[in-house]
């Protein structure tokens, strides 16, 4: 089993300042805006760059937002271990907003799928992008494409990419893991 | 391993801490889906759920119709009065009738104690007992003690009393099952016929003082009295029952602190408890009522989640 670093420290604060400024070009003010991290992993990313816009850019008001999917998954009793759900905070309407939804690793595309649904639940957006740190581009089951992305990977299916927020980790980096 | 220790839910007294816990952590869940513009989660779309009811209900039939309609499992009703129970079918008849249209998972209030436990003995299903007789009613006693979790922060090490007909409350049994699993310390309250000659062995105190009940007590869980179930007088009447254990808003001002008041449903209102008492702030019926879905659907979700195809 090895491990390598694919980004460290000092490029992923590179590739978030490079995200954050990518949104501020394509939303502005962000006051039709809002943000949507995907439980659990995608909410470190969100208030992140949650942060990066209101402290560096000087963007108030910022509707960030974090959504659950579990309940919206196609793998519910499919799976060996249980879904085990985590908490929604989004207290705000999405109706005609401008949707950007959050997460640290696209994969197969299949819980974006399931935010995609799940958003639904708080109104019908006007239009909805997708966010991701890491793209695995050759993973991909549904046909979902992000928007936005820190780092393309081609990485094989074997392969793990692991994602660590110094918020619980005590540094970021991200690793690719070939068992 | 987050997961039911059990494959039906038949009684609180198969339950373990754990298992409340679970279910409470994903009712939690479901409580933010049903407060959602839309209410709707497309777990169990795959699931069939057949509701068959034996007896009587109102609330907890919707209740349960409702959860699982926002789980988006497919729902099928059966009541008896309308079935061919009357023309002598048996039990695991009907139910085998009903499985053989693809059911996955039964949820039955029948009159006979042990009902579920039998069933799920012979058919091949989930089962999910809504009230079996004088014995069990566990989404009753898990959605009572969300509410009282929900309203004091803790259910462990709090005071409550039971007041009314004990002896053939099936609300009344669950719930002591249900508090003392989690650490609560719990009193009956009634007329003396009313309550089950063994009932200390369950580690309950006896209490037949209504104003001594209250004065100690953090919550009033208030029973109905089910006079349908009565063969006998139990008390000499109505008025006498309202007199010595009738809960009003003079007796509730007088303790000199606000207890928190329960009931299952349905009320009647002037016996058991004065109207002004069951409208007060003190009151959490309606609350009752809310996680009464949110506590269903978290039951049905987690034991659908042990069925494989």
């Amino acid at each position: 089993m090895s491990k390598k670093v694919l980004l460290n420290s000092k490029e992923i604060e590179i590739i978030l300042h490079r995200l954050a400024c990518q949104l501020i070009e394509n939303h502005n003010d962000f006051s039709e805006t809002v943000l949507i991290g995907l439980q659990p992993r995608g909410s470190f990313l969100a208030n992140r760059l949650g942060n990066i816009l209101t402290n560096d850019y000087q963007i108030k008001n910022i509707n960030l937002g974090l959504l659950d999917i579990t309940f919206y998954r196609d793998d519910f009793r499919r799976r060996e271990e249980p879904l085990e759900a985590t908490n929604t905070q989004i207290d705000f309407l999405i109706e005609n907003k401008n949707v950007v939804l959050i997460d640290d690793v696209l994969f197969s595309g299949r819980s974006v799928r399931a935010a995609l649904t799940a958003i639904q639940s708080y109104g019908r957006p006007l239009n909805v992008e997708l966010l991701v740190l890491i793209d695995r581009r050759f993973s991909r089951h549904l046909p979902i494409q992000p928007t936005y992305k820190g780092r393309q990977v081609d990485a094989i299916n074997e392969e793990k990419v692991i994602v660590h927020w110094k918020e619980i980790h005590s540094k970021d980096a991200i690793y690719i893991d070939n068992k | 391993m987050k997961q039911l220790s059990v494959e039906h839910l038949l009684g609180i007294k198969y339950l373990n801490k754990n298992d409340i816990d679970l279910i409470f952590d994903t009712a939690n869940h479901f409580k933010e889906v049903i407060n959602r513009p839309i209410k709707k989660v497309p777990s169990l779309r795959d699931i069939t759920i057949a509701n068959l009811f034996f007896e009587n209900s109102t609330r907890t039939k919707l209740s349960f119709e409702l959860a699982e309609k926002r789980l988006s499992a497919d729902v099928i009703n059966f009541s008896a009065n309308q079935s061919s129970v009357k023309k002598g079918e048996s039990l695991i008849d009907t139910v085998n009738n009903i499985l053989a249209m693809k059911v996955d998972i039964v949820v039955m209030r029948h009159p006979n104690v042990g009902a579920g436990v039998f069933l799920s003995k012979h058919v091949n299903a989930k089962i999910i007992n809504a009230g079996d007789g004088t014995h069990e009613h566990p989404t009753q006693a898990l959605l009572d003690s969300y509410s009282i979790k929900e309203k004091l922060g803790s259910v462990k090490g709090k005071k409550i009393v039971i007041v009314g007909d004990i002896l053939h409350s099936r609300v009344a049994l669950s719930n002591i099952f249900a508090l003392k699993l989690q650490g609560a310390e719990i009193k009956v309250c009634g007329p003396t016929t009313l309550i089950p000659k063994y009932i200390e062995s369950l580690g309950v105190g006896v209490e037949t003082n209504i104003k001594k009940a209250l004065e100690w007590c953090d919550v009033a869980n208030v029973l109905r009295v089910q006079h349908e179930r009565m063969d006998i007088n139990y008390f000499p009447s109505s008025r006498e029952y309202t007199q010595l254990f009738g809960i009003n808003k003079q007796i509730l001002d007088n303790l000199g602190k606000k207890i928190t008041i329960m009931h299952p449903g349905p009320i009647n209102r002037g016996v058991e408890i004065t109207s002004d008492v069951a409208d007060s702030d003190q009151s959490i019926i309606l609350n009752q009522v809310e996680n009464g879905v949110a506590v269903r659907m978290a039951v049905i979700y987690l034991l659908a989640q042990q069925i494989k195809r």
